[in-house]
């Protein structure tokens, strides 16, 4: 316990639709290091319907589930709902670290966290550590991943929002048990936003794909990109793509990798006429396996991969979807 | 209708060059621009006030020549240019930032809609725009992706959160960020980059909003988060395999690799 009375570890358990976001596993893997490093508690938050899974995130590791329930306001996005909620509970409750994943919603909800409980906020940190003096160090990639940042808040609770896909989700073990505590939700009604719908996209999450293929601006047509699709497809992959790919307009944003897309970490990546723009670089670089395929023996791309192969995509490709196809 | 944009002035981090062993970026190598996001909410500020006929302010905090941003946000169509300038202020995190560009807002007083860009391209935290909502107490749309409606009244737009996109809709007075998507930023014109040329920048001190500001709160000394350390991760590189005039031994390899992985079985029925 810390000299204000702050202890234990608070991580939010995102959920769309009653599911409950991967990243919550990560943070509950990561938590467990951090919380017997302090001999504290691991506590999860979680704000929805009945129909959640929350012993799940007992499986994973929580010790206490604060579950703030309610049938509807928790289904939509609104932060300034959520952050009142959660506020509230971390007033109760007094944890010394609270932990977001950096998703789109998480980091759209924790600054507003932070500031309503007057304390630092770190943003995107790609390691988590407990220092000698039993504080949170937080580690961040700043100026185009040029450098890394140890950082440490002198407010309590220290909160951070943590990349998606940088930790090990916790394992599951079903006969773990702790203690879920309903919570009656708030609603002050200072928010005035009003979700009228959400829309229609593909719902792709290439983040999730094991393997993907992704193309660059050498691919010129909607039809020279089939053999993309039908490479991801036989490897039961997603297509991605590069930004000057994304910018033709042949592929839609979801696809993108890089800096301003998706962060991806599959099995294997294989990058098709791709330079290696640092900013590509950045949304992939964690991949297991690299395979480069660029006619330009001097492109970047080629310094990052695992398998390097000087040629014509539009020769090659193909010769690999026959050999795929073929077993040989 | 009152809009402000909130704007950064930015090294250019296409030519910056980083200095390694010092851990940090050599600010003097390269110059300096408007951070591009910004533009992004500036363009749609603009567009905004074209239908509501609205008044705009950008907004910045940063050292003196900090001023050439927003006289260059002039000369983009914005009608008055604030810079927060102290040497109390420098070293501020993201707490301290967003209640010193709060303090300011309140100084302001009467607005509508406060425009942000989803993040800048030095700090890259993404987290001052909603920040600055929270020490307001508004409510905030982020990532915008597309405006769909707005007026005097209230606003529509297209947000891309939960892995997907919402539409939403709010009245004011309210902040949004908005995304690269949003627009395609216009060019300065030349009657505007006379004005510019011409307008006086507003300068606050903390003098100026003492009393919307706690001393203690604010610049390094004021900044809860402390850089204790910078790591310079060592450059990142693999050794892989290289493939030239042989496309057959590199299928061949990739797969025998896919099927060492599982990816594929041994033959695809």
């Amino acid at each position: 316990m810390t000299e204000k009375g702050y202890s234990g570890i608070l991580i939010f358990a995102e959920q769309k639709n009653n599911k409950i976001h991967k990243a919550a596993y990560e943070l509950l893997g990561k938590g467990k290091s951090l919380a017997e490093r302090l001999k504290c508690s691991l506590n999860a938050v979680i704000l929805g319907t009945d129909e959640i899974n929350t012993e799940e995130l007992i499986y994973r590791g929580a010790d206490i589930v604060y579950h703030i329930a309610d049938r509807e306001i928790f289904n939509k996005p609104l932060e300034v709902i959520y952050e009142e909620n959660i506020v509230k509970l971390i007033n109760d409750i007094k944890p010394e670290i609270c932990l977001f994943g950096a998703t789109t919603f998480g980091r759209s909800l924790a600054p507003r966290v932070a500031a309503a409980l007057e304390t630092g906020l770190t943003a995107d940190c790609t390691d988590l550590k407990i220092d000698d003096d039993m504080k949170l160090l937080q580690i961040r990639p700043a100026f185009s991943e040029n450098i890394l940042a140890h950082i440490k808040s002198d407010t309590l609770p220290q909160i951070a929002t943590v990349r998606y896909k940088e930790f090990e989700e916790a394992k599951r073990d079903v006969k773990r048990t702790g203690k879920i505590i309903r919570v009656e939700p708030v609603n002050s009604g200072s928010n005035t936003i009003e979700i009228l719908e959400e829309l229609q996209n593909e719902n792709i999450n290439i983040a999730d794909s094991q393997v993907i293929v992704a193309a660059g601006a050498s691919i010129k047509t909607a039809d020279d990109l089939n053999m993309i699709k039908e490479l991801a497809q036989l490897l039961g992959g997603e297509v991605g793509a590069s930004r000057a790919l994304v910018e033709t307009g042949i592929i839609s944003k979801e696809h993108q990798v890089g800096y301003s897309g998706s962060r991806v970490k599959p099995k294997i990546y294989i990058a098709c006429g791709i330079s290696g723009a640092p900013q590509h670089l950045a949304g992939m670089k964690e991949a297991d396996i690299i395979i480069a395929i660029n006619n330009d023996p001097s492109a970047p791309i080629f310094n990052f991969a695992d398998y390097s192969i000087v040629g014509d995509i539009y020769k090659i490709i193909p010769n690999m979807i026959y050999a795929i196809k073929n077993g040989k | 209708m009152k809009i402000i944009v909130l704007v950064k002035q930015v090294p250019d981090m296409e030519k910056v060059r980083f200095d390694r062993e010092k851990g940090r970026i050599d600010r003097s190598s390269a110059g300096t621009e408007i951070n591009p996001f910004d533009l992004n909410a500036l363009e749609t500020a603009l567009q905004i006030g074209e239908k509501t006929n609205a008044h705009i302010t950008a907004l910045s905090m940063g050292p003196p020549q900090a001023e050439d941003a927003l006289r260059e946000s002039i000369a983009r169509g914005a009608h008055e240019g604030i810079l927060l300038t102290d040497a109390r202020f420098g070293g501020s995190d993201v707490k301290a930032t967003s209640s010193i560009l709060a303090a300011a807002i309140k100084k302001i007083g009467e607005y509508d809609l406060i425009i942000a860009g989803i993040q800048t391209v030095d700090g890259d935290t993404g987290q001052v725009g909603p920040e600055t909502a929270g020490h307001l107490g508004i409510p905030h749309i982020s990532n915008a992706e597309k405006i769909v409606n707005c007026s005097k009244k209230s606003i529509e737009v297209v947000s891309s959160v939960w892995e997907s996109l919402y539409l939403k809709r709010s009245t004011y007075p309210l902040l949004i960020t908005v995304t690269k998507d949003v627009n395609v930023p216009r060019l300065p014109s030349f009657k505007n980059k006379m004005t510019a040329r011409k307008a006086e920048i507003i300068k606050w001190s903390y003098e100026d909003l003492k009393n919307l500001l706690n001393e203690e709160k604010i610049g390094a000394k004021g900044s809860p988060t402390k850089v204790k350390r910078i790591e310079v991760p060592p450059v990142w590189k693999r050794e892989g395999i290289l493939y030239k005039d042989s496309d057959e031994k590199a299928i061949s390899d990739i797969l025998s690799l896919l099927k060492d992985s599982r990816i594929i079985k041994e033959a695809i029925e």
